[in-house]
């Protein structure tokens, strides 16, 4: 028997260990800290249809992807959800719902339950029914409450998602008691990531430092408090750290994202970067987008990388950062992360976390994700 | 590590929710759970394919010897640092 009896390693070798499909953009909810794009509503007319789903299903299987993700948009609004989750299982994806809750009936739970389904990562925004519904722009929390209920009764285990900004970053203790109260064994609070609809409200959403300092503080105190009966996902956002993420382990290294029309992306807010030749899965195969295309090979692997990153010690661990927020806040997005202390553009970063600190005289209302919301006519080519 | 050592007796089983099985693209065994996968090496593999809750940890300990007899002493720790470890990862529970 081989000596490295714990040689337990988790490398890509070049392949897409973790797939995503937004299914649909389609979401019955508005909230103003979204990810989704801006022109969510041009997506419907162009989502793939079943066929094309399991179709992508066999093809970043042949590729070797493993861990599967249904998002959105609202994954539940596709009626053919069930009879996809199927035909991943069969080929042996360990599959994963990301839902809001909202249409989560029983009937479809039993149904994704059969159709093999491993586990469900629910977001919930509060703890306070009336909270919860103006940040979502719907009443949602009832419905939440009853999926989350729903969804341990059947045995799922459950991921609780929180996204965590100014509005709701004091509720984190709340929350925690909540989730252990139900049961709940890993709950992921999301420091909301400036993008898209988060990043138009960024001044409104972005919580303080203080703030951000109490919600550790209360986080590693129920972390001694619940000990391994709950994993406590919590991580300082990187507007504080002065370090970047490691963002998506690397650009084109294990995740893949298919977008409702079939584009496929090294993250799923990579469209954000103008100038990528983003290619479909309706054009071209997946296999040679991943390996080949010119959008995964741009940022892969590190020695693209400009200072001061390349002759960073850190590198191996961060990749330089996040290649969308180096372009949404520079404006190139072969910079180094702004959010690392050692970009020159760092003070970007700075001044806005100093714009949170100080009073402000009035604050911009929030802009709800919805169609229409804002112009997006500077978005077409 | 703060679990205590498995007992001979001991039936380990893999955890609910996980999924254990061979994979092509890898060449090897790996470990499907929630939040991620793990990739396997042999002996890992052989030790997880017998934790089926029904051998116990002296059994699976005894069947790895015989197939690999020149190594005993060296088979008998590795497995139970192994199976300690996937306890305290939560992969494995004793039955
Ligand atoms: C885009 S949603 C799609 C699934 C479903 N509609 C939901 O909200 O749960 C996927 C996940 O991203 C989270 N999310 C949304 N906007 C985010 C942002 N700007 N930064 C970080 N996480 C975000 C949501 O809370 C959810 O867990
Ligand atoms: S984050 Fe909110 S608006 Fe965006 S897809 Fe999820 S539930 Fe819908
Ligand atoms: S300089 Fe680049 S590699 Fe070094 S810590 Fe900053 S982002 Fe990471």
């Amino acid at each position: 028997m081989p000596k490295e009896t714990h040689g337990l390693s988790l490398d890509g070798q070049g392949k897409p260990l973790w797939l995503s499909l937004e299914l649909t953009y389609r979401c019955p909810l508005k909230c103003t800290w979204c990810n989704n794009p801006l022109d969510f509503e041009d997506y419907a007319a162009k989502e793939l249809s079943t066929e094309e789903w399991k179709q992508v299903l066999r093809d970043a299987r042949a590729i070797g992807a493993l861990q599967l993700g249904f998002t959105g948009g609202e994954p539940l609004q596709r009626a053919d959800l069930e009879e996809l989750v199927a035909h991943a299982d069969g080929l042996g994806f360990y599959t994963n719902l990301i839902t809001s809750g909202i249409g989560l009936s029983e009937e479809r739970l039993l149904a994704l339950k059969a159709a093999g389904l491993k586990q469900i990562q629910l977001s919930l925004q509060s703890t306070r029914p009336g909270l919860t519904d103006a940040l979502v722009g719907a009443r949602a929390h009832a419905h939440k409450l009853e999926a989350a209920r729903l969804i341990k009764a059947h045995g799922f285990p459950m991921v609780l998602n929180m996204p965590v900004f100014r509005h709701n970053i004091e509720l984190i203790g709340e929350m925690i008691e909540w989730a252990a109260g139900l049961g709940v064994e890993y709950i992921e609070f999301a420091n909301i990531q400036y993008y898209n609809w988060a990043l138009m409200n960024r001044d409104e959403l972005m919580p303080t430092l203080e703030q951000v300092r109490e919600a550790e503080r209360v986080v590693n105190e129920w972390r001694a408090k619940l000990g391994k009966a709950m994993t406590i996902y919590f991580v300082i956002p990187d507007y504080y750290e002065g370090r970047p993420k490691a963002c998506m382990n690397g650009w084109g290294a294990i995740h893949l994202t298919i977008a409702p029309d079939g584009v496929a992306m090294p993250c799923q807010e990579a469209r954000v970067i103008p100038g990528l030749a983003f290619e479909s899965v309706r054009d071209r195969p997946l296999g040679w987008i991943w390996h080949e295309s010119p959008l995964f090979r741009k940022y892969r692997g590190l020695d693209w990388l400009p200072e001061p990153c390349g002759s960073c010690a850190e590198k191996e661990k961060d990749f330089g950062g996040c290649r969308c927020q180096a372009f949404l806040l520079t404006g190139d997005a072969a910079n180094t992360d702004p959010a690392c202390s050692r970009s020159p553009h760092h003070h970007l970063v700075q001044q806005a976390v100093a714009g949170v600190a100080a009073p402000l005289r009035f604050r911009k209302p929030l802009v709800k994700r919805a169609a229409g919301a804002v112009s997006t006519a500077f978005m077409e080519d | 590590m703060d679990a205590l050592p498995l007992p001979a007796d001991a039936r380990p089983r893999l955890s609910p929710h996980y999924v254990f099985r061979w994979e092509e693209s890898q060449s090897a065994f790996i470990l499907l759970y929630p939040e991620g996968l793990i990739k396997l090496n042999a002996s890992a593999g052989a030790v997880l394919a017998r934790c089926d809750g029904a051998r116990t940890l002296a059994t699976i300990i005894a069947e790895l010897q015989a197939s690999f007899p020149a190594q005993g002493a060296e088979i008998a720790d590795g497995v139970r640092a192994f199976v300690d470890l996937a306890c305290d990862k939560g992969w494995l529970r004793a039955a």
